[in-house]
């Protein structure tokens, strides 16, 4: 159908049996799942159910214990070490912690991707650092350290480095979490103008229900290491699976 | 037949607790909690010992005023003992508090817990020395990417960021010097004072010229400097790698598509790799200059004699060794301090003793390697 597309479209990136381990534990069990450009995929579970996991080990950030895992088409999983590096580059990820490097200021972490990768001048560099930051609603931070921010300033500063480069793909690790209602809010509606504007394809690890519930497009459900339900969060709500269920219903207030 | 017991720990009000035995029942009285039972299992030892009952079938609960966590631990353990004689063994009477208590704490019908196994001897022995190993081949594998990065590294400073070498060259270079010199002058003072006063006595103070000069090139240079870079940088650069572990920024910096090896050790091995010979330079002039002190002072010698003789003695073969093995030296530090950096587990904790690890490893390995070209190059 013309104008649907969904059905059309190539998935951006594709994960077929991934299995993770840590040693002799196995903490995913054969992950499928297609991921679909300019769309919202979250990945939600319980704590301890394999969301970070699954997230880190389709990054190679840990090496998976088997699978096959493609983006835009192409095996990651088996390129070498400079290759994975040009697919790196064409995402972002914001990481739970902000994950900034912390002897050097906010303006130098978003500098550093940009005088790695390009050869722009010092100016536009400046511009792009200002405007990512101003993105994020961080301008007045520029020079400070990591250390003098609060927690959502660190996540919000993570994600203007991430978006440095204007990924295609964004992955935060779990955006909300540690952030009052407020903050966390104002940062979902970051994720989806950045959706909205920029056609970003974006993966979230979260377990905030009010967080899946204004952002998702589509979910992927683990637990103990399977993922129980990938698709849309009413199909979700409607497949009658009790976990999810359980899931949602405790969540609601 | 009963036995009361006082037990009165430390401002606690007085504790009361009976245990009572008769014919198959065992009956429990007063208070069950922390402070009173260790003396109940002491008490219940007692009374199966006087009273060598063939078997116990019932426990009554119903005199048991409170009961606490390590009250029904006590009672699962009662349970167990005489569950597994008799065959059955019947708890019976607990008023409807402690009862709930016993349902809260009860640990009887926990699903077993697979027991944290106890490693035997050997199986021990075998598990660290395959550990050994595999730390070694990691290491081995890390000091191969670091040399592979860092001599790439020569010819293209992709990954690397501006600059970041000569900021390494001042932080494990030039601030060192202060405390090479100190330690060294001090060292060329000892060393030329204790061997003076030994060659004074032959009549040979002219030769401290000659020991001195090869002492310090040939060991002492190289290895006190090593010593303290070791020190100062072997335990910086575990701790940075360490954090930056922990904190997620190495994968931060992967997910920006740099390699940590390049981005972080690089300009370290770089950097020291230039600032090491000429710290160790430093070392033996100031040595010497301590010694040249001594040899005017104490022996006698003129200035010119004292440096004259210490160049005839020094061969080039000598300058290069030195120059040679406090690279070498350098370059072990730098490897077992990221080893130990990339290798962290755990919050601070981890870092802390990664940092140890590097530090104490690191000395280690400058001595031995001092001692295997000690005995190569003689």
């Amino acid at each position: 159908m013309i104008g649907e597309g969904i059905i059309t479209k190539e998935p951006v990136i594709r994960i077929r049996d991934l299995v993770a381990k840590y040693g002799e534990l196995t903490v995913l069990d054969g992950i499928s799942v297609d991921i679909y450009p300019g769309e919202i995929t979250v990945i939600l579970g319980g704590s301890g159910c394999g969301k970070t996991t699954m997230l880190k080990n389709m990054l190679r950030l840990y090496e998976p214990a088997a699978g096959s895992v493609t983006f835009w088409g192409e095996e990651t999983l088996t390129m070498g070490e400079n290759e994975f590096y040009e697919v790196l580059k064409r995402t972002g990820m914001l990481f739970q912690n902000g994950a900034l490097l912390n002897s050097i200021s906010v303006y130098e972490n978003i500098s550093i991707p940009l005088e790695m990768h390009t050869n722009l001048s010092r100016k536009v560099i400046d511009r792009i650092i200002r405007v990512k930051l101003d993105l994020v609603g961080l301008g007045n931070a520029i020079h400070r350290l990591p250390s003098e921010l609060s927690g959502g300033m660190k996540k919000r500063a993570s994600l203007a480095r991430a978006l440095a480069m204007d990924p295609q793909i964004l992955f935060c690790d779990e955006p909300s979490a540690g952030l009052d209602p407020v903050t966390s809010e104002s940062l979902d509606t970051l994720i989806l103008n950045l959706k909205h504007q920029l056609k970003m394809t974006i993966v979230i690890v979260t377990h905030e229900l009010a967080s899946i519930h204004r952002i998702a497009d589509k979910i992927i459900f683990l637990d103990g290491g399977k993922m129980l339900f990938n698709g849309s969060l009413e199909g979700a709500k409607r497949a009658g699976i009790s976990q999810i269920d359980h899931f949602f219903e405790v969540g609601r207030f | 037949m009963g036995i009361q017991l006082h037990v009165i720990p430390e401002n606690e009000p007085v504790l009361l607790m009976y245990l009572f035995l008769s014919n198959n029942v065992l009956g429990l009285e007063g208070e069950f909690t922390k402070f009173t039972i260790p003396e109940a299992e002491k008490e219940l030892g007692k009374l199966l010992k006087e009273n060598s009952p063939d078997k116990i079938t019932m426990i009554n609960l119903s005199g048991i005023q409170s009961i606490d966590s390590a009250g029904v631990a006590f009672l699962d353990e009662v349970h167990q003992h005489f569950g597994e004689q008799s065959g059955i063994l019947l708890f019976k009477g607990a008023n409807p508090e402690v009862q709930a208590l016993i349902d809260t704490f009860s640990t009887i019908n926990l699903d077993t817990v697979v027991p944290n196994r106890q490693m035997g001897f050997f199986e021990k022995l075998g598990d660290d020395a395959i550990n050994s190993y595999h730390s070694l081949v990691e290491a081995l594998t890390l000091a191969s990417e670091i040399f592979y990065y860092s001599a790439s590294g020569l010819f293209s400073h992709k990954g690397q960021r501006k600059g970041s070498t000569i900021q390494q060259g001042v932080l494990l270079g030039s601030q060192a010097l202060p405390i090479v010199a100190l330690l060294s002058f001090i060292i060329g003072f000892i060393l030329s004072l204790q061997s003076g006063v030994q060659l004074k006595n032959f009549g040979a103070g002219v030769f401290l010229a000659d020991l001195l000069a090869i002492t310090m090139v040939r060991e002492m240079g190289p290895l006190i400097t090593s010593i303290i870079v070791a020190g100062r940088s072997g335990s910086a650069i575990a701790s940075e790698i360490a954090t930056m572990q922990v904190t997620e920024e190495l994968d931060a910096l992967r997910m920006m598509a740099l390699h940590p090896i390049r981005f972080v050790v690089v300009p370290k091995l770089h950097a020291i790799t230039i600032v090491m010979p000429i710290l160790v330079m430093f070392s033996i002039l100031v040595a010497e200059l301590g010694g040249a002190g001594i040899a005017v002072l104490l022996l006698d010698t003129s200035i010119e004699t004292f440096v004259s003789r210490s160049l005839e003695i020094l061969t080039i073969k000598d300058i290069i060794i030195s120059f040679g093995k406090s690279i070498w030296f350098a370059w072990v530090i730098v490897i077992i301090g990221s080893f130990y950096g990339f290798q962290v587990k755990g919050g601070a904790e981890g870092v802390g003793k990664a940092t140890t690890a590097a530090v104490v490893s690191s000395i280690f390995a400058v001595i031995l390697f001092d001692a295997v070209f000690s005995l190569l190059y003689l």
